[in-house]
């Protein structure tokens, strides 16, 4: 039989099932292998937001998306191109995200009565006309997979499990795939278990057998490999990227790093991952709050350690006070947020920008703490390596936003050498000569750290005013005039330490869109979409919140328009308002989802539009 | 080796002057404690003294060691995080009732729980002094203070219950007034290993004077104070005339001379016995009782850091030190030419 092979450049791809239907795995199968073959890759995993929803319910629906290319990939995709769906539930979640046109892979077999019902179908809609816009193939997956183990005499619900795998060898065939990797980790994962082995590996040959063979798939996609630095690479997410960054910041100055937690979604995994490395000089102290989370971090930072603590949108909220203490004592601290859908418990499964006016002014008194954003999953490794320079450079607390869409996504990752990172050991003061603790570095206007356990250095800090060189507890008036303006200039001074603000595309022109956090992705493609168009229009975006870059200012007087999409209300737009009297325009969608680069292109027309 | 050099109190005095208000129960705790570090055996630079926020919270400022004055209750969890990373330091905790018990209540009890190297001084005066005097939640029942004029409705803590119900190993009352006492409570705390509670009667002569008199006056103290000390019987009285036995599960005083008791008949305190030290924590409070001072409790268990150093060394056995170039290699990776 005859079959096409189209070549593509990039590919969405969505696996949706039951809980219990193995899609994270699914997808996480076929993310190594599109990995192997050498495409950029993005992937988001979607969990039910309930622990145990009832099986083939709305709310069990779980799925994982994968956006792959020949090109760079910043996203994992807006609406997918190809919808895997084990039973009508992940078809009723996800059909609004299948782009017009796209492809329907669905387990036909599940599609019953039962499943329909708990779904809210009134019909099956594989035998309706209703997907009448989409490429339907309506596979008898769980049939196909028994007939494929017949012979192997194993329980109905061993098989039954093995049928995402048919699944995926489909699409290993649809998207030409190799399918060793899978083969490789089949092998690993089940070994001594030969009938499991062999189960998992004929399924999967039989689906990817099943696209060969059969009549109703006609086509086949080639995705070329992507152009990607060289080196080697590991699949990574943001969480994971957001705990290894501390670790290797730790190690680069040759510090123990301690983490103060308290679980929170979505910033759990962070203080999970780190948990595994008690031999790699990491110490993690679940706490009973998120203030003792913090300020144990604070009590190990005043020790001489790395302390650093995470949460998320309420436990930041809850440190508040703390952040102040550190601001105060000025020690070292990293504080990671990882954004989620507020006020109050809000959406904790889903993700926002919500909570930068929070970590940029919500302190009582003047406590200025530097604030960083991640823009990607990777992009949490190095916003965090550099939140912890900063902090021991400067002494001071800094705050790491990244979000729930981010911290949970993955993309592959471009391992660095450990040896190459910068080196950032402090300097511990061991001369009581001269010794006092609020003398400072006259460039950096850091404090001097000298820690428990050095003779002759015995010396009192505290939440209290302190006297300028001396630290001890002053009500003087000029005095507090002065430490409050000196620990804002050494703030600022960050700014001499860190890169100028690029801007991709023309440095002047019609419209400039300035972005932070994950909004990068989608505003980025957006933005090249549009000048691929022909329009004039320019992308900037900040890691830097606080301080911001020297050259903004500069940058933002160099064209007739700014739009700055954020999801939120407008909390960037409000800075940079402030700073630089711009007459910015938001354009904020609070969801609880990213943005897709095709409502920022129509934003991107209407204010080119407009003029 | 390194030897300890010799101490005198006055190196734990700093250059501070202390700003108490004159004749505030602190000083006495502040005396004995620099009376006590010298013979510590502690180099002075292996102390921190961490604090909260109230009256108490100024001491580590007069202590010529390592000190952190932090935030309003939180006192034991920054000092957690210090001993976790540093357990080769001497922490000690200085905290009130109000800091300690009502916005720190949290983690004191989690502190006592996990066992973790604290030495927590608990100043408890049975009243806010640094705000000016509202009750606090050791305050009695029916106490009028600023922001009770009818009268305190709320139902106390009782220190010592709460800390054994938390887990403590250590845990002890001492008074103010009772300087030859609280030294000898301050260093069995500092010999403890594990989080060691002292409460310490402190007087706030300004804001709820007299709140211990009956246990601390001349005239009164030995009818109404019953020292503990480990293997002996619970005497007291002017006479030693008096002693405590159980009735069933209740403590009851009793006359020694009468004739109907002897000393074979009473409570033999016994610092490993964590029933005894329920009943004698629970005396506080019982009309008609004599307050037990003393260590009520006292017992041996792995303490926090030593179990996570424990781990790290398992796990460093079995698995090597880690190398973080390794880990970052470790698994699923590819190479990009
Ligand atoms: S207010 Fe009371 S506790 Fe505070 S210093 Fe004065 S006397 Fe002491």
């Amino acid at each position: 039989m005859n079959k096409i092979t189209k070549n593509i450049d990039e590919v969405t791809i969505r696996f949706a099932g039951d809980s219990g239907d193995g899609m994270q795995l699914t997808g996480g199968q076929f993310t190594t292998a599109t990995a192997f073959v050498g495409n950029d890759l993005a992937t988001m995993p979607d969990y039910p937001a309930e622990i145990r929803a009832p099986a083939g319910s709305l709310a069990g629906v779980s799925s994982f998306q994968i956006n792959f290319g020949a090109t760079e990939i910043r996203t994992p995709g807006d609406k997918s191109d190809c919808l895997v769906v084990m039973n009508p539930a992940a078809l009723k979640v996800y059909l609004k995200n299948l782009r017009e046109g796209g492809s329907i892979i669905a387990n036909a077999d599940n599609f019953a009565d039962k499943n329909l019902r708990l779904a809210g179908y009134e019909s099956n809609p594989l035998q309706n006309d209703s997907l009448g816009r989409y490429q339907v193939y309506a596979v008898e997956i769980s049939k196909l997979t028994q007939n494929a183990l017949k012979d192997l005499n194993l329980s109905p619900k061993i098989v039954d499990r093995t049928k995402n795998f048919f699944a995926l060898g489909l699409t290993y065939w649809m998207y030409n795939r190799p399918m060793e990797p899978t083969l490789k980790w089949i092998r690993e994962k089940f070994a001594g278990k030969e009938d499991i082995i062999e189960a998992n590996t004929r399924v999967l040959k039989a689906g990817h057998a099943y696209g060969e063979t059969t009549e109703i798939f006609t086509v086949r996609f080639e995705v070329a490999p992507a152009q990607l630095p060289p080196g080697r690479y590991r699949s990574i997410t943001g969480n994971e990227a957001t705990a290894w960054g501390l670790m290797a910041a730790a190690k680069r100055a040759n510090l123990e790093l301690f983490l103060g937690s308290y679980p929170i979604t979505p910033a759990s995994e962070i203080l999970q991952e780190l948990s595994k490395y008690k031999n790699y000089g990491v110490k993690t102290f679940q706490a009973e709050d998120e203030i003792a989370g913090i300020t144990s971090a604070i009590g190990a930072s005043y020790g001489g350690a790395l302390g650093a603590t995470n949460t998320s949108g309420p436990g930041l909220a809850l440190k508040t006070e703390a952040m102040g203490l550190a601001v105060m004592l000025e020690l070292p601290l990293v504080i990671i947020d990882v954004q989620r859908g507020g006020p109050s418990t809000g959406l904790p499964t889903k993700t926002e920008q919500a909570d930068l006016l929070q970590a940029v002014y919500g302190r009582n008194g003047e406590a200025p703490i530097p604030v960083f954003a991640a823009c990607s999953p990777t992009d949490c490794f190095d916003t965090t390596f550099e939140a912890s320079r900063i902090a021991l450079k400067y002494m001071t607390p800094v705050i790491v936003l990244t979000d729930g869409y981010i911290a949970n996504g993955a993309e592959p990752w471009l391992i660095p050498k450990i040896s190459e990172l910068p080196d950032l050991s402090p300097t511990f003061v061991t001369n009581p000569e001269g010794f006092a603790p609020y003398k400072r570095d006259p460039q950096t206007l850091a404090r001097m750290w000298a820690i428990p356990g050095t003779p002759g250095l015995e010396h009192r800090i505290g939440g209290l005013e302190k006297e300028n060189i001396t630290g001890n507890i002053s009500y003087d008036p000029d005095n507090h005039h002065l430490m409050i303006t000196t620990r804002g200039e050494k703030i600022n001074n960050i700014t001499n330490d860190i890169p100028l603000a690029k801007v991709v595309g023309d440095e002047s022109g019609d419209l400039l869109v300035v972005s932070w956090g994950s909004t990068y992705g989608a505003v980025h493609n957006a933005v090249e979409t549009k000048r691929n168009e022909g329009l004039s229009v320019s992308h900037l975006h900040l890691k830097y919140i606080n301080p911001l870059q020297k050259n903004i200012g500069e940058i933002l007087s160099n064209f007739k328009q700014i739009l700055v999409p954020e999801i939120n209300l407008g909390q960037l737009i409000k800075i940079l308002r402030d700073k630089y009297l711009v007459d910015a325009v938001g354009f904020n969608l609070v969801r609880g989802l990213p943005f897709s680069a095709v409502e920022i292109e129509e934003k991107i027309d209407e204010m080119i539009k407009r003029g | 080796m390194n030897t300890i050099p010799i101490y005198t109190t006055k190196d734990f005095q700093s250059d501070q002057d202390v700003r108490w208000c004159p004749g505030c129960g602190d000083y006495s705790i502040l005396a004995q404690t620099q009376r006590v570090f010298p013979e510590l055996g502690i180099p002075k630079e292996k102390v921190v003294f961490v604090s909260g926020i109230g009256c108490s919270s100024r001491f580590p400022y007069y202590m010529n060691t390592y000190g952190f004055h932090g935030i309003h209750g939180r006192a034991a969890a920054i000092a957690s995080g210090l001993k976790i990373a540093r357990p080769d330091l001497s922490v000690w905790v200085a905290t009130g009732d109000g800091d300690g018990m009502s916005i720190g209540g949290n983690h004191f009890i989690h502190a006592c729980r996990r066992n973790i190297g604290l030495k927590i001084l608990l100043f408890n005066n049975q009243i806010y002094g640094l705000t000016k005097g509202q009750f606090s939640p050791t305050s009695l029942q029916g106490q009028v203070t600023k922001s009770t004029p009818f009268g305190n409705i709320d139902h106390p803590f009782n220190p010592l219950s709460l800390a054994l119900g938390a887990q403590a190993t250590f845990v002890a009352r001492t008074l103010d007034r009772d300087p030859k006492h609280m030294q000898t409570v301050i260093k069995r705390a500092a010999a403890h290993n594990g989080t060691a509670f002292v409460e310490i009667y402190q007087n706030c002569n300004v804001f709820n004077d007299g709140a211990f008199e009956l246990w601390t006056e001349k005239d009164s103290k030995d009818d109404n104070v019953v020292v503990l000390e480990n293997g002996k019987p619970l005497i007291f009285g002017k006479n030693k005339d008096k002693g405590i036995r159980l009735n069933g599960f209740t403590p009851e005083v009793v006359s020694l001379t009468d004739g109907k008791y002897t000393t074979g008949d009473l409570i033999v305190h016994n610092e490993k016995d964590s029933m005894l030290a329920f009943i004698l924590a629970g005396m506080s409070g019982i009309p008609n009782l004599p307050r037990p001072v003393g260590v009520v409790y006292a017992v041996e268990k792995p303490t926090y850091e030593q179990l996570m150093q424990s781990q790290i060394d398992e796990v460093a056995t079995k698995k090597r030190t880690g190398d973080l170039e390794k880990l970052f290699n470790r698994g699923e990776t590819w190479e990009v030419k």
